[in-house]
């Protein structure tokens, strides 16, 4: 009885989400249209009250609940409260586009809100199945979401591919652990790793186990070379919902490699170490190179995404505690940057207009140089500028690459770091140097404009000072991987 | 509180610049920007005296670093906020105060459309630039050596000529293109040292493989940035595209960034690679010298000559520095600081024609001479200084490095004093064609003789030009110490010692 009530309260913040979530749902249906705003509220109260469990039950060391499949650690905490603080975000910028098209009913906040869940067991589990369920709750959600604006083709297209490719990862992956769990007879995160340990196993069969599992991840990153689902996906989803699946599940995903790779398959790093190597090159050449050519914003975000994640597995790869610290940093720093790009998106696009070409930036320093200068900050972040965050996240990743003896692949990233600096410097050209064929004004709630602003600068603000956030990963990283 | 600031003098003079230029943004009424302009011009000025102290306080004897001051900024990755300078930074600091100053006078009446931001842009870019001058953490100076991109960018990209896109964007992927080789450098330092400290790197014994790989790294992020011959086409480009303000900075400071940066790390932190490799730089330097001075005889575009001219001197300055002797160092550096201000004259006073009769051709001018008596005297006298004429600021630096040049290898010495008959071939053939002749035509009638502002920098430009050269000898004894002490430590080898034989 003791024992049941520990595991409850370990994981008290999902089961406030998923009661709010359910109760959003049966909300739904008793409110008035004009009422609905209580819907939102409630989602960002779930939200507030999941960070306030999380963050009151938090203790360093490392805990186990549900038999050992889920954990509570600092690792965990850090990366659910960034996942909260994200969502948060993501529901005030769309707040007002979902409003205009039809979208602000409960389904919207509740399955973002399954989705959050999805992650957080993503973040927490200690089991191969419990990680599955995680990561199959927050597919569905986001397979949902994005077919959520039914009349509209180009989404419902996109949804299908997602759907159909996703489930094929999700396949992968599981084909991948199953391998593992024949092996090793568990699928405890731990057990396997004492198995593996211990004794002499079949390597090749691990090896095939490894690669699928490493095939299943890296559809869930969207790494080259399975990243075809990103580009479609972003372009063809409402921008509400690509805000989410561009951002925080990164961090879901980056707790998935953590646990499945390096807790529980570390005795295969120096298989891994090449397969993400591999993947990172190919991320980072197919990511910049590409986005080159686009035309639609969603579309070049996403393939700078691509990139982004090449250089979260340069720190992945390196399998050195720094490598951690420093892709956890840059995940972080991902994930900030990412909200802003497209909550200016968001901001800009009206009802009938979605502000997602590239040329609907045209001269927006002279429509507002207030907003102009938040993207360009953000775009000089992405573009790993000083004195922005992105500076810092790729100077890490990089230099935990270089301490690994990846020299020359870091060269090699330095120099389609320019070539990436090309299409964020296009934007900035747009905005600053074309004139406007827009003159609506814009159009946005006081609320969203002074998040959005708080957000932009902040990519500034720890530009300069970044100690804060790095001194939250080094703390999760190390209390929770010894 | 004058304490405090006498203790932080460099911290003020980055960031006094730097918080003007926001409060400018912040305050702006692009309905009032006479207001907005002398706002700016109050911020340029008190930027200009708090660099002041920083030559009166000055120790002359000493060769090491002065003013130090510093904090820890980011614990996790040993990066300190460290500042000091010696006396190759001082001049340099205080010639981009003074520029500073000059372009925002410059740009009273020329700069109509967004004048905060244009006025931000050049108060922002001075701090970032006297950052890069005095930051003694290898991180502090990068971030300052980028982020000074940022207001170049927009400068170009906003307030410059027809082509002003493909220039910006050129000189943005060049200039990130080599730092970002010179940040991959400083991390194999780091790992290596622990630390970012530059005088650590000073110490830090590395054998001449490695060495010569730190170097190239160091290499391709300055030779752009000077810019050495064959990685100067961004410059030409840039130096049309940009308003007078933006080229004004460009050649006068921009381009001594990466001169400053050769002697700061790339030849301290790897001096054997600099021994081994100095008949490369020495032969990169002569090509720029002689071969660009051919490219600019042909020029028909005024700006894109005095860009080019301004590659020529520069492979002066390279020179000098890799003939490793006093004269040479010294001539160098007074060459910087000597062309700074000439190269900032001479697009001064293109922008002075150009804002009359908007060409920068020579064929639109002609006999400019008989209708702007007065700024053709100016233009006469800064072409004089350019071609290295006895009596102004361009003739002492040339002729140090020419005579230190001798010393090692007459060659080279006969090489590089070509350059005083090109030189003077492609300025002055240039100056005879748009001033001298008969009047070419109306716009040339109509043109009207300089306005007090105008006077009023030139004549300042000039008097430094001419003191300069008359009387030298403020800024050579500034930088005495410090060069005799750079030169002894370019003598010792950092090889590790071997033990064998």
């Amino acid at each position: 009885m003791e024992n049941i009530r520990y595991d409850l309260i370990t994981a008290l913040p999902e089961i406030v989400i998923v009661s709010m979530a359910m109760f959003i749902l049966l909300a739904d249906l008793f409110l008035k249209p004009a009422n609905r705003i209580a819907i939102y509220v409630l989602a960002q109260l779930a939200l507030l009250g999941a960070a306030y469990f999380t963050f009151s039950t938090h203790v360093p060391s490392v805990n186990y609940a549900f038999s050992g499949t889920f954990v509570d650690d600092a690792l965990s905490d850090v990366l659910k409260l960034m996942i909260y603080l994200g969502t948060s975000l993501i529901f005030v910028y769309s707040r007002q586009y979902i409003q205009q098209r039809d979208m602000f009913r409960g389904e919207f906040y509740a399955l973002v809100l399954f989705s959050v869940v999805g992650m957080m067991i993503m973040v927490s589990g200690q089991n191969m199945l419990t990680l599955y369920v995680g990561l199959e709750l927050l597919s569905l959600s986001l397979y949902a979401l994005v077919a959520l604006d039914r009349d509209n083709a180009k989404a419902t297209e996109a949804a299908m591919k997602y759907f159909v490719l996703g489930a094929l990862a999700s396949g992968m992956l599981l084909y991948g652990m199953s391998m593992i769990y024949g092996m090793t007879g568990s699928l405890n995160i731990a057990d396997i790793n004492n198995a593996l340990m211990a004794g002499t196993k079949i390597h090749s069969v691990l090896i095939l186990g490894l690669v699928f599992i490493v095939s299943g991840l890296a559809f869930k990153l969207g790494a080259v070379p399975f990243q075809m689902w990103v580009p479609d996906v972003y372009e063809g989803s409402p921008t509400a919902v690509t805000i989410l699946i561009s951002s925080v599940p990164k961090l879901a995903a980056f707790a998935l490699v953590m646990r499945l790779l390096v807790q529980g398959l570390p005795t295969l790093a120096a298989d891994w170490q090449q397969m993400l190597m591999i993947m990172a090159v190919l991320s980072i050449v197919i990511g910049n190179v590409t986005a080159i050519a686009q035309t639609n914003l969603k579309r070049m975000l996403a393939y700078s995404t691509i990139s982004h994640i090449g250089f979260v597995l340069y720190g992945l790869m390196s399998a050195t505690m720094n490598g951690f610290i420093f892709a956890m940093f840059y995940v972080i720093s991902y994930v900030l940057m990412t909200l802003a790009g497209f909550g200016i998106i968001l901001l800009l696009s009206r009802k009938g207009f979605e502000a997602d070409e590239l040329d609907d930036l045209k001269g927006l320093n002279q429509r507002s140089p207030w907003h102009a200068f938040l993207m360009l900050i953000v775009m000089f972040s992405m573009a790993g500028i000083p004195p922005t965050l992105g500076f810092y996240a790729k100077f890490s990743v990089l230099q935990a690459a270089v301490a690994a003896g990846y020299v020359w692949l870091v060269v090699f990233a330095v120099l389609m770091a320019v070539i990436g600096a090309f299409y964020y410097l296009r934007v900035i050209k747009l905005m600053y140097f074309d004139a406007p064929t827009e003159h609506h004004a814009i159009e946005a709630p006081m609320d969203m404009r002074l998040v959005l602003g708080v957000n932009a600068l902040a990519l500034l603000v720890f530009g300069i000072m970044p100690e804060k956030i790095m001194e939250l990963c080094i703390y999760a990283m190390t209390s929770s991987l010894s | 509180m004058l304490n405090y600031f006498t203790q932080h003098l460099l911290s003020f003079a980055i960031w006094l610049p730097v918080f003007a230029g926001i409060i400018v943004l912040a305050v702006a009424n692009d309905n009032k920007p006479d207001a907005t302009r002398w706002l700016a011009l109050l911020a340029s000025a008190v930027s200009f005296l708090a660099t002041i102290p920083l030559y009166t306080q000055f120790n002359f004897a000493e060769g090491g670093f002065q003013f130090q001051e510093g904090f820890r900024w980011i614990p996790a990755f040993n990066i300190n906020y460290h500042l000091g300078v010696d006396g190759l930074a001082v001049p340099l600091i205080l010639l981009t105060s003074f520029t500073t100053l000059i372009v925002i006078i410059s740009a009273w009446e020329v700069i109509q459309k967004r004048v905060a931001q244009y006025m931000a842009c050049f108060l922002i870019m001075s701090g970032l630039m006297i950052g890069v001058f005095s930051a003694l953490d290898a991180i502090l100076y990068y971030v300052f050596w980028e982020a000074m991109l940022i207001p170049m960018f927009l400068v170009i990209g906003i307030w410059g000529g027809p082509n002003r896109v493909y220039a910006t964007v050129k000189f943005f992927l060049y200039t990130l293109l080599g730092s970002l080789l010179m940040l991959v450098a400083f991390i194999y330092l780091y790992l290596k040292t622990g630390s970012f400290e530059v005088v650590d790197y000073y110490k830090f014994a590395m054998p001449l493989d490695v060495q010569v790989l730190i170097f190239l790294a160091f290499f391709a992020a300055f030779a752009v940035k000077i810019p050495m011959w064959p990685v100067h086409t961004w410059l030409p480009d840039a130096h049309v595209e940009a308003p007078t303000g933006g080229s004004v900075v460009l050649a006068a400071i921009a381009l001594k960034l990466g001169g400053y940066s050769f002697l700061r790390f790339a030849m301290p932190i790897a001096p054997d690679a600099a021994h081994h490799l100095s008949g490369y730089m020495i032969a990169l330097s002569l090509i720029a010298i002689v071969y660009i001075a051919f490219v600019a005889l042909v020029q028909k575009d005024m700006k894109k000559l005095i860009a080019y001219s301004s590659i020529s001197h520069m492979g002066f300055v390279t020179l000098g520095f890799f003939i490793f002797n006093n004269l040479g160092l010294e001539g160098a550096i007074v060459q910087m600081v000597s062309h700074g201000f000439i190269s900032a004259a001479m697009f001064l006073c293109v922008g002075v024609l150009y804002d009359r009769v908007h060409s920068r051709q020579i064929e639109s001018y002609g006999g400019v001479a008989n209708t702007m008596p007065a700024f053709a005297a100016f233009a006469v006298f800064f072409a004089m200084a350019n071609t290295g004429l006895p009596g102004t600021s361009g003739f002492v630096g040339e002729f140090m490095v020419i005579l230190g040049a001798i010393q090692t290898n007459f060659w080279y010495a006969f090489l590089a004093s070509l350059t005083l008959i090109f030189g003077a071939a492609y300025t002055l053939w240039m100056v005879k064609r748009v001033f001298y002749g008969a009047v070419a035509n109306e716009k040339v009638v109509v043109l009207k003789d300089l306005n007090k502002r105008e006077f009023l920098i030139l004549a300042v430009l000039a008097v430094m030009v001419l003191a300069l050269g008359v009387y030298p000898q403020p800024l050579t004894d500034m930088t005495n110490a410090t060069a005799n002490q750079l030169l002894s430590t370019l003598a010792q080898s950092k090889l590790p010692v071997s033990l064998g034989l």
